[in-house]
């Protein structure tokens, strides 16, 4: 009788769940009362933990504005650690809502993965960090050196590229991890340590000494990272991308954390259809008619998000560089909110 | 009291499953054609709902991405392999160092155990303390500990390429390897080749008749000069004959690391080092298990036969306790190539590494990729354990039990 009373709540089970996952993200997020938000096991800059647990990056605050824009409070996001193994699979399978994890876009992963770019946080390229110990200026001298890499990445591919269109040979040494990754890049194991140059100098401020290592200046690949959410939910979609749109909007619009309020109250077209003054633009996403206001009273502007995680406030000192808005020199370009 | 006559309570349950099963109740036919039926049901709505999800998503699906380009280098392959082969090619290499790993843990394994458990059931009290702390030591750490410990150590204390310790100007050792000079095969390979596995069978069908002799007719032939001989003269025979079977290329530091020569990885010695000592734990506890199972008269029988310690426990009290080791040596060897698949954490890289890791991250087939892992481990397992049982199955005919 226990035997086969289990199989049919078993049998059962199986059957409600066999519906397949349809348009439902934002209700199943708000049902749950928490954003849940695929990131990085560590790096700083993009998403770290300090020693108190709380998450701080350029990857979180786009999370954090999320859940703002939803639950009006950026701390009902709940961060799930992935390595660059598990990632796809955590949002492919319903772990997290979306992952903003400092992945880079390409076209496989806009089609075969069954996932959705929804914009790009960060433009950026592949680069290589040596010992300074080695004397190495430049990538091409590298024939036959050890490379460590983290598994299930475009830099293990590109860096078979560059290695291959150069005619030079090299040892590859792939690990599921970033800790492990970087602590065989320190015990010598490896000459070379390999990936985006935002992640090469995040991952140097976390070795012993950091002075000894260097970045070669060659830069091999192109890597837009952005966040991804999963294919069929075309609302979520909408919803993800337009709040990393608003962020950057509001940075040439000249909207700050500091100054929302008072930006609310103007009289500027632009402006008025952004804080839902004119128009009803929010509640078209799903969302509410602050949303706006919302999400930079949570995070800031993207300008000083970047600031503040990567850039002259941080301990990365990383300039704007291509990231600078479009009308100053860089390519980060947002629609009209209209 | 009164004595008035009670119906018999309504035994509800027992009509009910009367009624339902016969005779046999809930075990009978119908129950098991029902149990059967929702077993089925259950797996097909599993299978539906998975490709019902992937439909929705637009995840690539089906097995045409084995013949895609794989796009990216292995540092250890037993093939050849570059970044533009297929992903099927991916999954041969990881499959090959799966199986290289395995083998060669497997060997080291049992024979470290039977050693151990020989020096746990010793006399001598140090040897068998320390025998017993061992055991007691490894199986309870957790094996990816040990094997974390086994690459932090051996890579910390190694050298880097530029300061490698040398022996004989030939060999060198450092934190990328063991190098050594690698032979290259030239003409007279294949013939030395088949002269070697010519003089290995010889020797055993000279061993194996000499055997007989003895128990049979008591006739003592001391065969050991005849393999000798074989084992060297037939070799020098063929390169004599066919030239010279290989040369040696000699390996030379050329910029970062050496050029030339065979390396063995610190990550494959690690996940070698690592699974052996764990699983000869364990295999020492089931060898000692066995040994004791066999009666204390034997032994006894034995040495007043005139027979030495040594001679009663290899030829008396050895055969008789295989039958008690064998089974639960068989699920250790399983357990062991499943446990390979720990390389991940160190960087080595085996099936689960290279196939289920990197070309599932690049391609996203999760589904089609585990699957095919898992019924590559199921295959393994089932393989070693075909292997095993008939050898357990001559054992047993051979002692008439």
């Amino acid at each position: 009788m226990k035997r086969v009373s289990l199989v049919l709540t078993i049998a059962l089970a199986a059957g409600l769940a066999g519906q397949p996952a349809s348009a439902q993200t934002l209700k199943t997020i708000k049902d749950r009362g928490m954003l849940s938000c695929g990131v990085s096991q560590g790096l700083p800059g993009f998403s770290s933990p300090d020693d108190k647990g709380n998450w701080t990056g350029l990857d979180v605050d786009v999370c954090r504005a999320i859940a703002a824009a939803i639950f009006n409070d950026p701390t009902k996001v709940k961060f799930v650690p992935t390595s660059a193994k598990d990632r796809f699979t955590a949002l492919q399978s319903g772990e997290v809502d979306l992952l903003s994890r400092n992945t880079t876009w390409t076209l496989s992963r806009d089609t075969a993965l069954g996932a959705n770019f929804t914009g790009v946080t960060y433009y950026d390229g592949q680069g290589f960090m040596v010992k300074k110990s080695l004397k190495v200026n430049s990538a091409l001298e590298l024939n036959s050196a050890s490379v460590c890499v983290q598994t299930g990445t475009t830099t293990e591919l590109n860096l078979a590229d560059y290695f291959k269109g150069n005619n030079m040979k090299y040892e590859v040494i792939a690990f599921a991890t970033l800790e492990e990754t970087l602590k065989s890049y320190e015990s010598g194991r490896c000459d070379v340590y390999t990936t985006d140059m935002s992640g090469l100098y995040a991952s140097r401020l976390k070795l012993a000494n950091p002075t000894d290592h260097v970045v070669l200046p060659e830069v091999i690949s192109k890597e837009p990272l952005g966040p991804m959410v999963r294919h069929g939910d075309d609302q979520w979609f909408d919803i993800v991308k337009w709040t990393l749109f608003a962020m950057i909007d509001a940075e040439e619009m000249g909207v700050t954390q500091k100054n929302v309020d008072e930006m609310a109250k103007s009289e500027k077209p632009d402006l008025k259809r952004a804080f839902g003054t004119d128009g009803n633009f929010g509640e078209q996403l799903g969302l509410t008619k602050d949303w706006f206001s919302r999400i930079i009273k949570a995070v800031g502007n993207y300008g000083e998000s970047f600031d503040r995680n990567v850039g002259a406030g941080s301990k990365l000192q990383i300039a704007r560089g291509v990231n600078q808005l479009w009308n100053k020199g860089g390519i980060q370009y947002a629609p009209p909110i209209r | 009291m009164s004595i008035a006559s009670r119906s018999p309570p309504p035994q509800f349950a027992f009509r009910l499953k009367r009624a339902l099963g016969g005779k046999a109740g809930w075990g009978g036919v119908a129950f098991q054609i029902v149990f059967v039926l929702i077993l089925f049901w259950v797996g097909y709505e599993i299978f539906v709902n998975a490709s019902a999800n992937v439909e929705t998503q637009r995840i690539a699906s089906g097995f045409g991405f084995l013949n895609n380009n794989a796009g990216f280098d292995v540092s250890q392959t037993l093939i050849p392999y570059s970044g533009s082969d297929t992903y099927f090619r991916v999954f041969l290499v990881g499959l090959l160092n799966t199986i290289l790993v395995s083998v060669i843990s497997i060997f080291f394994a049992t024979v470290l155990g039977v050693i151990v458990a020989l020096g746990r059931l010793s006399s001598n009290w140090l040897m068998s303390r320390v025998a017993g702390a061992y055991v007691e030591l490894v199986r309870n750490l957790p094996l990816l500990f040990q094997m974390l410990f086994w690459y932090l150590a051996v890579l910390a204390a190694l050298p880097s390429p530029r300061q490698s310790v040398s022996l004989f100007g030939v060999f060198f050792l450092n934190n990328r390897g063991l190098i050594v000079p690698k032979p290259i095969g030239e003409a007279g390979f294949e013939p030395f080749l088949v002269a070697v596995l010519v003089a290995i069978t010889a020797s055993v069908a000279l061993h194996r008749h000499a055997r007989r002799q003895l128990f049979g007719e008591g006739k003592v032939i001391r065969v050991w000069p005849y393999v000798l001989g074989l084992l060297i003269g037939l070799p020098l025979l063929a390169t004599l004959v066919f030239g010279a079977p290989f040369k040696i290329e000699l390996p030379q530091l050329k910029g970062f690391n050496f050029a030339g020569g065979a390396r063995v990885v610190p990550e494959l010695v690690a996940l070698a080092v690592a699974l052996s000592t764990y699983t000869a734990a364990f295999i020492a506890e089931n060898v000692r298990s066995g040994i004791l199972a066999v009666h204390k008269g034997q032994v006894e029988a034995g040495l007043s036969l005139g027979l030495s310690r040594g001679a009663v426990l290899r030829l008396i009290v050895m055969p008789q306790a295989l039958r008690v080791i064998l089974p639960p040596l068989t699920s250790q060897y399983l357990s062991l190539t499943k446990n390979s698949s720990l390389a991940v954490a160190i960087g080595y890289p085996d099936l689960v590494s290279v196939f289920a890791g990197t070309a599932l991250s690049q391609t996203g087939q999760s589904i089609e990729i585990i699957a095919i892992t898992m019924g590559v481990y199921l295959a393994l397992s089932l393989l070693t354990s075909l292997i095993m049982n008939f050898y357990d199955w001559r054992l047993g005919r051979s002692l008439g039990a």
